[in-house]
This record gives C-alpha cells, sequence and structure tokens, in this order.
C-alpha cells in the first residue's frame, strides 16, 4: 500500500521551467487530490521565480516550495462526455454536434464549437459496408504513372485514333462532375461517420486519377482533344445542383456510375490499343467501389425511410424534365463508340458495332433496373424510372 | 440601456476584450443582471468616469486602482475593490541580467543601463524601479533607465513594452530588463530570452494585480455582480472560455493591502498626487 501512495516531494535536480520541468511537476501532481501537497525542490536559479508564476498560471497555490494542488484541472474536464465508442458496429444515431472534429471515441471537453454538419444523421449517410469499402479502396489506389504501360502502347490507325480521344474527352467531363458532387457532400457529413468520410475522399482521389489518366490517352499521340457538347454538359449541370445528399448519390451513383461501369466494361472490351484498355479497366474497378456504397446506403436509409422512394423517383423526373429539351448524349460520342466497337470501316462492321452500342444501352437499362429494384421499387416501376436516365449516361 | 443597468468600463488593450466583455454581458444578462460595458482606450479616462459616477464599475489596473482611490478619497466618496482574479494575487516581477554579464547582484547594477516596460506599467517600470531604489540605486542617477514605451495608457497590459525589454537585453542595448516573474517564464517558452541565458539580480516583493472597483459595495446591481462573478465555475464548459481568454480561474474577493509598493513607487515617482491628479512627466496616454 505504501509504495501506492502519492509521492509527496519531487526533486527536479537541475531541471528548469523553463527548460521542460513543467512535465515531472504535473506528472506527480496528477496522483494527488485537489488540495494535495507536493513539495518541489531544485537547483536551477529561477525555480522560484518561474514557480510562483506558473502556479498563478494554472490555478494551484504556492506555500513557499509547496504546490497545493488547485481544482481547475479537474473542473476542465469533469463535464467531458466520450464521443460515442471508436468500434463502427456501435453507432449512434445522431451524434452529438460538440463532438465535432474529434476522433470517434475521444474524450471532448465541453464548451467547444458546434460545426453544422448537417449530414448528421446515421440513417442518411451510414451503411454497414463503409469500413470494408473504404478498406478496399485504400488497398486498391494505383499510380497512373506506372499502373499504365504508356510508352509501350502503339497508336491505333489514324481515324480510330480519333474516335479514341473523343471518348476520353467525353469521359474527362464526366468523371469532373463525379469529383465535384462527392466533395460537396464530404464538407457536410458529420465526422463521427469517419468511413463515410474517408470512403467519399478516396472516390474524389478516383476521380482525380481518372480525369488524368483519361485526358493522358487523350493526349498521348499528339491529338487535341475532342468536342464538348452542350446538352451533355447541362446533363452533367443537373447533378452539380442537386442539394440532397440522398438524392445526389441515386443520381450520381446509383445511375449514372451504375451505367458507366457497363461503358467502362465496353471500352475495355472494344479498346484498339492497351493504354486504352488498361485506363477503362482501372477506372471500372474504381467505379464498382462507388456503385457499391451509394446502393448499399440508399438501400439502408430506404429501409428506415420508406418516403425515400417517393423522394428518388421525383428526383429522377425531375431531372428528365429540365433536360428533356437538350439534346442528350451527344451524337459524336455515341457514333464514337461504334467505331471501334466495329474494328472497322466495312458495312457489315459498322452494322455490328452499332449493333453493339446498342446492346451497350440495354445492358445499361438492365443494370439500372437491377439497382432501383434492390433499392425497393417494383420491377414495373422501376423499368419506367430507368428509361428517364438521361440520355448522357452519367 | 435603461436607467438601472449595471454599466462596467474596461480598457480595450487587445481585441479580445470586446470578446470577453460581450461573453460575460451575455451570461450576466442570462442570469438576470442587466450589465452593459463601455470600453476606453486608456485607464485614465475610466478611472474619471468612475469616481464621476459616469459608470458604476471599472476593471482596473492596479495603477488605475491607486489613483482611483486618491481621487475618491479628495472627493469625499468611495472606492472598493469588488473582486479580482485568482491571479492577480501575489505577483512578483524581476530584474534580470545576462548570465554572461558578470552582474552577480543588485549593487552590480550600478552604472548600468535597465531596460523597462512604458512609463506606466506597474509590473515592468514602477514597481522594479522602486526595488532597485530601495537598494540604493537611483534611476537616472546611478541607472540608465531606457524605456520602452509600448501602449502608453494601458498601464502596462500590453506585454510589447516588457518584451522590448527582453529583446534589447538579449541584443546587448541593455544590461538588464525589468518583468513580471511568469513573463520571464513566457519570454523563455517562446524563444525571446533562451533558457538559462538570464539571471534574476532582484524581484519585488509580492504585490497585487487588477481589480474590479466600484463606488459603493452595497448597492443592489453590485451585490448580484459579485454573487454571479464568484459564482463562475471552471467546470461549466459555457464560462470557461471567457475565464480561459481573461487569464483566471475563478474570481477571488477583492483585497487592497497589497497595493502599497505601488502606491510608494508612485509616490517616488510623482505619478499621481494625492489628490489623484495625473503629474507623471512624459506620460500622455
Amino acid at each position: 500500500m505504501k509504495a501506492m501512495s502519492p509521492p509527496r516531494s519531487i526533486d527536479l535536480e537541475r531541471l528548469g521551467l523553463d527548460r521542460g520541468a513543467h512535465l515531472l511537476i504535473e506528472r506527480a501532481l496528477a496522483s494527488l487530490p485537489v488540495g494535495g501537497r507536493l513539495e518541489v525542490t531544485g537547483k536551477d536559479p529561477n525555480l522560484a521565480v518561474h514557480l510562483a508564476g506558473w502556479c498563478r498560471a494554472q490555478g494551484h497555490q504556492l506555500d513557499g516550495t509547496t504546490i497545493v494542488k488547485g481544482a481547475a484541472g479537474d473542473e476542465r474536464w469533469a463535464q467531458a462526455r466520450r464521443a460515442g465508442a471508436p468500434d463502427p458496429s456501435a453507432l449512434v444515431d445522431q451524434p452529438d454536434p460538440e463532438w465535432g472534429l474529434a476522433a470517434r471515441g475521444a474524450l471532448v471537453e465541453s464548451g467547444g464549437p458546434r460545426p453544422r454538419f448537417d449530414l448528421g444523421e446515421r440513417a442518411v449517410v451510414w451503411s454497414d459496408v463503409a469500413p470494408r469499402l473504404y478498406a478496399q479502396g485504400a488497398a486498391g489506389q494505383w499510380d497512373p504513372a506506372t499502373a499504365i504501360d504508356w510508352a509501350g502502347s502503339p497508336a491505333p490507325p489514324s481515324d480510330i485514333e480519333d474516335v479514341v480521344v473523343q471518348v476520353m474527352t467525353y469521359l474527362v467531363e464526366n468523371e469532373q462532375a463525379a469529383l465535384v458532387v462527392p466533395a460537396r457532400f464530404l464538407a457536410r457529413i458529420h465526422p463521427y461517420f469517419r468511413e463515410v468520410v474517408q470512403l467519399l475522399a478516396l472516390q474524389v482521389a478516383d476521380e482525380a486519377r481518372h480525369v488524368e489518366v483519361f485526358t493522358r490517352r487523350a493526349l498521348l499521340h499528339g491529338r487535341a482533344l475532342g468536342i464538348s457538347g452542350a446538352g451533355g454538359r447541362a446533363s452533367l449541370q443537373t447533378l452539380l445542383e442537386e442539394p440532397d445528399f440522398a438524392l445526389a448519390s441515386f443520381l450520381l451513383s446509383v445511375l449514372g456510375e451504375g451505367s458507366f461501369l457497363n461503358l467502362l466494361s465496353f471500352i475495355e472490351r472494344y479498346a484498339p490499343d492497351p493504354a486504352t484498355e488498361r485506363v477503362a479497366h482501372l477506372a471500372l474497378q474504381d467505379e464498382a467501389r462507388h456503385v457499391a456504397f451509394g446502393v448499399a446506403h440508399l438501400e439502408e436509409h430506404a429501409r428506415a425511410d420508406p418516403a425515400l422512394l417517393g423522394r428518388l423517383r421525383g428526383a429522377i423526373e425531375r431531372r428528365h424534365d429540365s433536360l428533356k429539351d437538350t439534346s442528350g448524349l451527344n451524337q459524336q460520342v455515341f457514333d464514337a463508340l461504334v467505331v471501334p466497337a466495329a474494328g472497322s470501316w466495312t458495312p457489315a462492321a459498322i452494322e455490328e458495332g452499332f449493333a453493339r452500342v446498342q446492346q451497350l444501352q440495354a445492358d445499361m437499362d438492365e443494370g439500372r433496373r437491377r439497382r432501383l429494384t434492390r433499392l425497393g421499387f417494383e420491377p414495373r416501376e422501376a423499368e419506367e424510372l430507368s428509361r428517364l436516365h438521361t440520355r448522357n449516361f452519367m | 440601456m435603461t436607467q438601472e443597468a449595471l454599466v462596467m468600463g474596461a480598457v480595450a488593450y487587445d481585441p479580445k476584450v470586446v470578446t470577453i466583455w460581450e461573453g460575460l454581458r451575455r451570461w450576466l444578462r442570462d442570469h438576470e443582471l442587466d450589465f452593459d460595458f463601455v470600453l476606453y482606450s486608456n485607464y485614465e479616462r475610466q478611472v474619471e468616469d468612475l469616481v464621476a459616477g459616469r459608470i458604476d464599475a471599472a476593471w482596473n489596473s492596479p495603477l488605475a486602482w491607486i489613483r482611483c482611490e486618491r481621487l475618491a478619497r479628495a472627493r469625499g466618496s468611495g472606492a472598493e475593490a469588488l473582486v479580482m482574479r485568482d491571479s492577480d494575487r501575489d505577483l512578483t516581477s524581476v530584474v534580470v541580467v545576462r548570465a554572461d554579464s558578470g552582474i552577480d547582484d543588485v549593487g552590480a547594477l550600478r552604472g548600468k543601463r535597465v531596460g523597462t516596460g512604458a512609463v506606466d506599467s506597474p509590473q515592468a517600470t514602477l514597481l522594479p524601479l522602486s526595488t532597485l531604489r530601495a537598494a540604493g540605486l537611483m534611476p537616472g542617477d546611478d541607472l540608465a533607465v531606457h524605456r520602452y514605451d509600448i501602449g502608453v495608457g494601458l498601464h502596462g497590459d500590453h506585454v510589447g513594452g516588457e518584451r522590448a525589454a527582453a529583446r534589447a537585453l538579449m541584443a546587448g542595448e541593455v544590461d538588464a530588463a525589468c518583468m513580471i516573474d511568469a513573463n520571464h517564464l513566457v519570454f523563455s517558452n517562446e524563444g525571446t530570452v533562451p533558457a538559462g541565458a538570464t539571471r534574476v539580480v532582484a524581484q519585488t516583493a509580492p504585490y497585487d494585480h487588477c481589480n474590479m472597483t466600484v463606488g459603493e459595495l452595497d448597492a443592489p446591481a453590485v451585490r448580484r455582480f459579485r454573487e454571479l462573478l464568484s459564482s463562475m465555475s471552471y467546470a461549466d464548459a459555457e464560462v470557461r472560455p471567457l475565464l480561459d481568454l481573461e487569464g483566471l480561474k475563478q474570481w477571488v474577493p477583492g483585497r487592497v493591502d497589497r497595493y502599497e509598493a505601488l502606491a510608494r513607487a508612485v509616490d517616488e515617482t510623482d505619478f499621481y498626487s494625492d489628490e489623484g491628479d495625473v503629474t507623471a512627466a512624459q506620460y500622455r496616454p
């Protein structure tokens, strides 16, 4: 018992308070109750002067060379609460705004700022797959400089290269939208749901790499970039303007990126050169993760709030209405997909390529219907809603 | 503002003063004290307004307290210290020299240059020079005083003068510098004065610093003001940031028996007359 009793004196030897002696004093005081006494001795010539000033600032009394411990240190933490538990399987439904940027599970001093993270409800942002998807995403990050053999990819024939450049130009503007949308929500999600924030941060980083590799592929053989149609950009703009997290995730991840899974798979399959095949392959892996999270968290959200499906439906309809007077997918992009799928310019090959692009659109529709059904839509409604999706794919 | 509001004066020596007193005003009003504050650019005008009854309370420097007491006495009115911060009690100031200067005791300062804070700084000018005077060294005659007049009128609340004197010491422009004990540690930690590079050759007796001065203690609003301030707890997350900003852990009762050394220093330098008039030379707040 005696060995456990708190120290009542401390010898600082030559160490002064201007060289870190407060660490030793605080360590000794920690085991004392408020009002407990600690005699301080030492050989630093300024010790007495500094000890007096230090005690005053810390709220301790000084009786000669003995510190009488003040209450302030304990009082500061008297009302502190833990920001939940670190384990993601034990989340609260609504984290306290005061937990703010604190680590989940940290002991949070009361009285701090109450930042407004308006996406602060578990039902709205969380999915149990988020930790696993984040881990997969973190492990799957690839380096654009080395993941593609840029130097070893020969140029396709000139007229094929033209259409590859056009497809890449189209992909870049779509991926820029896919970067901006999660970035806008990232800052609104309560950091307590950190795996979701981390996952969206990776999603943003993924899109940054996609923008890079698609641009690099477009410029690989010295061509100018292709065209950017007004209708395509108008369609993407509607994604940027959606302020609701659930609706934006739905339009971007479930419908848009969902359709892109088919598109990238198509490009990979019919790529005329190894670099094009590789960039499509790498982007496809990332996009699959984005879609998986979008579907999973909306599925959980819809289970908790049956009214969500009606709002999702409204979002598709609004977007469709606002875009019905635009041209949708521009003809050049559509045609650009036909040519690589044809493989040559003979009438028979073009017919074949055209049919393959039509099949691509059918596959996209089928994928959208499957995901809509997973969210809880009836098959007939899923079919109807899938048709309303933008002709621009994203 | 209603007529009943208790109006307190504070000197705006730093922008944080606005944050502190706006926060306290909100808290006091939430606790049913009709409270407001006015800000002054210097202590002299604040003291004059308190004694003239234009404000009900003044958050006073120790030097402002001395003048307040003298002005009030001359007019036959009262001045009382209502509360003070726990950190206002028993400060000391020190006179430090460079450790390698060969100045081993206070007597060796004879003929040397001493850096001080502003002309109206109790802690970095008036009190340490009085201590040196008591040790037989007359400023001006036995010592050359290099004054660092930063924030004149703020009674040394602005730490700039003390820091400038400390810098001058390390630059070799003066042989000694005056500062509060705690600031010697602050200057070491921030690197202005490297650890171990200086030595204390003189130290004042303990003195008290600021207090909340009122004309009379028994007015109901003043009593409520004291009760509320005294009830502020460092455990309360709402007030803790304000206490941290103002540099205290709790408000403690005002006491006036540790201002004698400063009153003596004021008389030695003819800073204020017995009636509280400003008589200091070279003092333009």
